[in-house]
């Protein structure tokens, strides 16, 4: 292991390594920690300047609730989950099938097309703004939450079969080959052999998708407006423009924004940090 | 009927594939692969998005080349390539702190991962208020040290600067995660080997360590590269391209010509983000070529 182990060192490195771990910990996250205590702050710390000090009254609830009451941030919460959602569950069924396609069968066009979608995952979403915005609008789904949602999916892809084609050309071929010299269709092979093998995949892309589409600003901007279909992050942008220095507004509402990523993260961490890392190890 | 099951029982080997992919390819090439192309044809046009296109040739292009603006938003790209890479000796560095195995060890390490889980906007938001010049965290810092406070994100020659800075944030906890996955898989018979030769703390790291680290690095330069020239959420969130248009960078001026209160200029946007394209193409392409080597290779 490398470093050497800190059991492995003298005790003064110990101590001093179990002091730093928590000092480095927080200074790191120090920007975060100021936010959770600023959206508890009443508005009379803010306007008298003390932002960083202690609170000098709880305003949790009171705070919270004024964001969900006076603004549409409910709404916005809501739209981002019904684009979020149905771009999950559409780009995984995408690339679970052409990840298999391509990592199963040998043909002429196998690779170019891989690379297409590799190379697509990677190019400025600039390039696709316009013509992406107006297809958006000649087909009348422009400010609508199906309209985001299908060009997320359709984006989403590319990464998801790099990530599925290469999960599935890492796992036993025998077993193809003894369903094929039975006689199994290759329609039940994918649906009964190699699905039932994908699921720490499917788990892996499905939270990682999640983070992806939650945290997305710049299509939400492009392809809608207003309060009715924005999802939290450009409404969250919006908002930041009425709350000008109302900042335990701005963090309460940060910090709702935060949450349902941060609370996928923590639930589903093993599978989130594998999809991640794919390709960071031989 | 019965012919066209067993012309499928004869073909589906060669037949399933495309059966799979083609709804993914469909979607792929309607929003991905044909608007590239479209882009490029817009770029040829003057075009405000609803009224007639008029052809201008390389017009647009030809404009870029004495546009002010243009140019800082290039110069911003490049500083932010360079320094965003910092992020990978950071990640390394942080990864090396936190590889041990003492208790709660696996909490510190989600926490520090924590940045990269939530939203730009967020950090944006965040950082933002920590640059604030009365009350931000750093000018408190700066003038408890006796230094005059800066105003990062109104100040032209500091706000690229500031806004990387917050980028770098959640990059350093990615390319930690990247690192800290690799050092898992880090071949420890070698380590003892090196340890018996003497080899220990640089020299182990450089010599060692790092050349069994190549794809976790690999990944982290892709990953960043691509990360600093798609930088848009940040600019938009903490300055909208300020103070007088300094803090730009290609992605965001395109958003800016394309739609915003000057007027819609779709076709000059495409132009600049043509321009943008090409220059991750060159990085794809890198991407495209080591992929295709080790496809060959297996």
């Amino acid at each position: 292991m490398f470093p050497t182990p800190i059991e492995k060192t003298a005790p003064a490195t110990r101590i001093a390594y179990k002091v730093a771990l928590p000092v480095a910990l927080t200074l790191w996250l120090l920007p975060l920690i100021a936010v959770a205590l600023t959206s508890v702050r009443s508005a009379g710390d803010i306007n008298a300047g003390n932002y960083w000090g202690w609170p000098t009254e709880f305003h949790l609830l009171e705070n919270y609730t004024a964001i969900f009451e006076n603004t549409p941030i409910g709404q916005y919460i809501l739209n981002s989950f019904k684009v979020t959602i149905p771009v999950v569950i559409g780009a995984v069924a995408l690339s679970t099938m052409t990840g298999f396609a391509l990592a199963v069968y040998k043909f002429k066009a196998n690779l170019l097309i891989f690379f297409m979608f590799v190379a697509g995952n990677f190019v400025p979403f600039q390039i696709l703004m316009v013509p992406v915005r107006d297809l958006t609008l000649q087909m009348g789904m422009y400010n609508t939450i199906p309209g985001l949602a299908l060009f997320h999916i359709a984006f989403q892809t590319g990464f998801c079969t790099l990530f599925m084609r290469n999960f599935i050309k890492a796992l036993p071929f025998e077993l193809i080959e003894a369903a094929r010299v039975e006689g199994v269709s290759e329609i039940r092979i994918f649906w009964y052999v190699v699905l039932p093998l994908m699921k720490p995949a499917i788990a892996a892309l499905a939270v990682l998708i999640f983070t992806f589409i939650w945290n997305d600003y710049f299509w939400a901007t492009v392809l809608t407006q207003g309060a009715d279909t924005q999802p939290i992050t450009a409404g969250l942008y919006s908002l930041n423009g009425q709350w000008v220095a109302a900042w335990h507004l701005v963090s309460a509402g940060a910090i709702v924004a935060a949450l349902p990523p941060v609370l996928m993260f923590f639930l589903m961490q093993r599978h989130f940090i594998a999809g991640l890392t794919l390709g960071a190890v031989k | 009927m019965a012919s066209t099951s067993s012309t499928w029982r004869r073909n589906q080997q060669r037949l399933a594939p495309w059966l799979f992919l083609a709804p993914g390819i469909a979607m792929f090439l309607i929003y991905v692969i044909i608007p590239i192309f479209q882009s490029m044809a817009i770029s040829l046009y003057q075009w405000d998005g609803l009224g007639e296109k008029v052809w201008v040739g390389l017009g647009n292009y030809v404009e870029l080349f004495d546009d002010e603006a243009f140019y800082t938003s290039l110069k911003n790209n490049l500083i932010w390539l360079v320094l965003y890479l910092l992020a990978i000796p950071a990640g390394l560095f942080v990864a090396l702190f936190l590889n041990q195995t003492v208790r709660g060890i696996r909490i510190y390490k989600s926490l520090f991962f924590f940045p990269f889980v939530i939203s730009q906007v967020v950090v944006g938001l965040v950082f933002s208020w920590f640059y604030d010049p009365n009350n931000g965290l750093l000018n408190l810092g700066l003038m408890a040290l006796g230094f005059d406070p800066i105003p990062v994100l109104a100040d032209e020659k500091w706000v690229t600067y500031g806004i990387i800075a917050a980028g770098l944030w959640p990059q350093t906890a990615y390319c930690m995660i990247l690192y800290l996955t690799g050092l898992n898989a880090v071949d420890p018979e070698q380590i003892e080997a090196a340890r018996l030769d003497n080899a220990r703390g640089l020299r182990m790291l450089w010599y060692v360590v790092l050349p069994q680290l190549k794809p976790a690095t690999f990944i982290a330069m892709v990953v960043t590269v691509i990360g600093a020239l798609r930088s848009f959420d940040l600019i938009s969130i903490m300055t909208d391209g300020g103070p007088w248009g300094s803090s730009r960078v290609l992605a965001f001026y395109m958003y800016e010509q394309a739609f915003s209160e000057y007027g819609f200029r779709m076709g000059y946007g495409a132009a600049i983000a043509v321009v943008l394209f090409a220059i991750m193409m060159v990085y794809i392409s890198g991407f495209l070529w080591k992929m295709y080597r080790d496809e060959k290779g297996r």
